[in-house]
């Protein structure tokens, strides 16, 4: 019997929802600003993720470049807050521009004078940038490998060129937002992080509805038939080209939106968050988490990063190998991740061979039947 | 026309690092569908073993042959990342078979291992490692098969593991009370320094090219050729390309695919280590050197095409001279009076890194038209 099918009672759901909803509350009176403050970086990370776990858990699509629109949408909020900040420097504009000898503001950076032009583009640019690459791609059904690599390649494309325009967007320094206003406060302040972390707590719960929401029903059993067995669909009468391509821009958005966080939280947006490295930690948090189980994407990321500052700090050296075990094992040991092994027949294996729990002999087939039986 | 040629020859020098590193890639790549990500881990391996080879050769024993390091350390580096290749495939890619997606992030996982070994393990001891490792994977071939039919081969297998091991340790010690270099751990950069028969410039109809550049050539042209001739008049170059056009019928065939799963990788992953010569000729060497190469040897399979070294060979020179031609602005030397949007356009992506951006793109113009490459392979079925 597996734990997912184990329906909870009405009143043990609520009082699980109860008592996240006061922790979310109660903590930033409980951690040290520090702490709070990783734990709103690394819950906003949680959202990146889930978009990882919509297009490689359910649709099969391994992306070794997310970090392209997750740093996008963090370029989006550190240019309004530059922007807005910037009226006590020269020409009104931000201060880096005037080491480079900039006078004027690039036109692109014009729009972003309006906040609601800059809530909507911190998910709709990523998203199109998204679409545009993926739709380019799968329209010509290039996919797996070639997929991962030709992802992992634009990524590397997007920061050569972030890394290389000083007098567009500051280069290689990236744009700090921490010391930049916002609502007539300093953004790097104690209040305003605290607001970061209820607004980060909110919308990963919504962006776990939200993806929880997309992979139910017709589109969720599409996307889970490209990924085992993509020709059939085709064959079936379904583009798959369609839904990759939304799918692949929904996880764009995801990251767009997760970028922004992460910037206002970590204080500086730079093209540090498009190298090649991050993006794939993201695809290990989902994979140690479990993928195609939205949660385990969340608590992977959480729990994975926090290990990392807890190890990095202690022995700073050890930490790639750790990471380096871990992605091997995780892919030998593990494929389904923690949460999928724990939701499948994982501890009763286990308990099994401990000779804790009697082995059941009979023929897989009629386990599986058992299993349909009891859903009825 | 001395501009032309000059941009050429500096095309081609690029491309034919491109092509050496690519081509273990390519290689695994066409045979077994994984995309290995610890090749550039693979060719630092094979930059570090040049530079422990040359200061080994700087030791008084070796101090006349000094000048034939360079020789030494491309045979010592394809044998060392071979190894590693081997193992790797051994322990981890075997198992994976069948899901390229996971191998590809198994390998990344390595390729972080590997480069925190070298950051943390002096060099001497991880050259006593590779020994070690050497001796252990091969020296069981060796026996005679009246002992590798026998009962009791285990044992004799586990006993030449421990002899591997002590003389890797021994070995480790040696170098490492010998050479002072190599016997603490170190994150920095190291540097090879080219004999001095490699040093300077030959000149050439009235250009001068410089000799670094020429060996890299040299030394691309023999692996091609080399691995050309291996895979066709080979007996085993015969089963590997058969493999790679199809497994399962090779397989029925009474062709060991395991076999040959092994022997193409390690081939593959000695390539790299040549390449990791090449590399260590043109800067410095550390931990990162095979970062910087990889994404530009995964352009080349991707334009090339999967089981044709032919695709491999042209999508890499034409990725160098396209590299030269925009990114050191040529276009505009050779046609100087362009419109001026046109030229403006040009001297925005005339740098090395906005080279790189228009490549890209010009590439994924170019796999709109053929999505599978220069030469794809020939066949009816169904994709996956």
């Amino acid at each position: 019997m597996s734990l997912s099918k184990i329906k909870f009672d009405k009143k043990i759901v609520l009082s699980f929802w109860i008592i996240l909803i006061a922790l979310i509350i109660a903590a930033p009176t409980l951690l040290p600003v520090f702490r709070l403050n990783l734990l709103g970086r690394y819950l906003s990370l949680s959202i990146v993720a889930l978009g990882v776990d919509l297009i490689w858990g359910y649709t099969g699509l391994l992306s070794l470049g997310q970090g392209i629109f997750f740093a996008l949408g963090g370029y989006c909020a550190a240019m309004y807050l530059q922007i807005t900040s910037s009226s006590e420097f020269p020409n009104n504009i931000p201060e880096f521009f005037a080491l480079y000898g900039v006078e004027k503001l690039p036109f692109f950076w014009e729009p972003f004078r309006s906040p609601v032009f800059t809530f909507l583009a911190i998910w709709v640019i990523p998203a199109l940038v998204a679409g545009l690459i993926g739709f380019l791609v799968f329209r010509n059904r290039i996919k797996g490998v070639y997929f991962s690599i030709l992802t992992q390649a634009s990524l590397l494309v997007f920061f050569n060129f972030f890394n290389g325009q000083q007098k567009l967007i500051n280069g290689t320094n990236g744009l700090k937002t921490d010391v930049t206003q916002l609502f007539g406060q300093m953004v790097g302040s104690e209040s305003m992080q605290r607001i970061f972390f209820w607004i980060t707590a909110i919308l990963v719960i919504a962006a776990w509805f939200f993806a929880k929401w997309v992979v139910k029903g017709r589109f969720g059993n599409i996307l889970i038939g490209i990924r085992d067995d993509e020709p059939r669909v085709r064959f079936t009468g379904y583009n798959p080209v369609i839904f990759k391509t939304i799918i692949f821009s929904i996880a764009g958005g995801l990251a767009g939106i997760s970028g922004a966080l992460y910037t206002v939280q970590s204080g500086i947006v730079s093209p540090q968050f498009m190298t090649v490295p991050f993006s794939i930690e993201m695809v290990i948090w989902v994979a140690v988490g479990g993928r195609g189980t939205l949660l385990g994407a969340i608590l992977g990321a959480v729990f994975i990063n926090y290990a990392k500052s807890l190890v990095s700090e202690a022995l700073p050296a050890s930490w790639m190998f750790i990471q380096g075990g871990l992605f091997i094992l995780v892919v030998t040991a593990l494929p389904e991740g923690v949460l999928g092994w724990i939701q499948g027949d994982g501890p009763r294996n286990l308990l099994q061979r401990f000779g804790l729990k009697r082995k059941i002999e009979t023929y897989p087939s009629l386990e599986v039947n058992n299993k349909e039986g009891d859903n009825e | 026309m001395e501009l032309l040629l000059d941009s050429l020859f500096n095309g081609v020098a690029i491309g034919s690092v491109l092509l050496v590193a690519a081509l273990g890639l390519a290689i695994v790549f066409g045979l077994m569908g994984v995309i290995n990500l610890a090749h550039g881990e693979l060719m630092m391996l094979g930059a570090y073993t040049t530079y422990v080879t040359q200061l080994i050769f700087k030791l008084p024993i070796l101090k006349p042959f000094y000048n034939s390091y360079i020789i030494v350390s491309i045979f010592l580096a394809f044998i060392v990342s071979g190894v590693v290749g081997i193992l790797l495939e051994k322990t981890i890619i075997r198992k994976l078979y069948g899901s390229p997606l996971e191998t590809l992030l198994a390998t990344w996982g390595v390729s972080l291992i590997l480069q925190q070994f070298v950051r943390s393990v002096p060099l001497a001891y991880g050259t006593g490692l590779v020994i070690s490792l050497l001796i252990g994977l091969f020296l069981p071939t060796t026996f005679p098969s009246k002992i590798k039919e026998s009962i009791n081969f285990k044992y004799f297998k586990f006993s030449s593991w421990i002899f591997a091991a002590l003389t890797g340790v021994l070995t480790g010690s040696v170098i490492s009370s010998s050479v002072s270099k190599l016997s603490r751990a170190s994150a920095r950069n190291v540097d090879v320094t080219a004999p001095s028969w490699m040093r300077g410039q030959v000149e050439i109809i009235g250009t001068a090219f410089p000799k670094t550049r020429l060996m890299i050539i040299v030394i691309t042209l023999i692996s091609v050729i080399a691995i050309t001739l291996f895979l066709n008049q080979s007996a085993w170059g015969m089963r590997i390309r058969a493999v790679t056009q199809n497994r399962q019928m090779s397989d029925c065939l009474g062709i060991s695919t395991e076999k040959v799963d092994i022997i193409t990788f390690g081939i593959g992953s000695g390539l790299a280590g040549v390449a990791g010569v090449a590399v260590s000729l043109l800067g410095s060497v550390g931990p990162n050197v095979g970062g910087n190469y990889i994404v530009g040897c995964f352009m080349v399979v991707v334009l090339g095409g999967v089981g044709n070294l032919l695709g491999t060979v042209l999508a890499s020179f034409g990725i160098g001279i396209m590299t030269d031609l925009i990114g050191a602005g040529r276009l505009l030397s050779i046609w100087p009076d362009m419109p001026l949007p046109l030229s403006n356009t040009i001297n925005f992506f005339a740098t090395t890194s906005m080279a790189r951006v228009m490549i890209f793109a010009l590439i994924v113009i170019f796999l709109q038209f053929k999505p599978t490459g220069l030469f794809p392979q020939k066949g009816r079925m169904v994709e996956n």
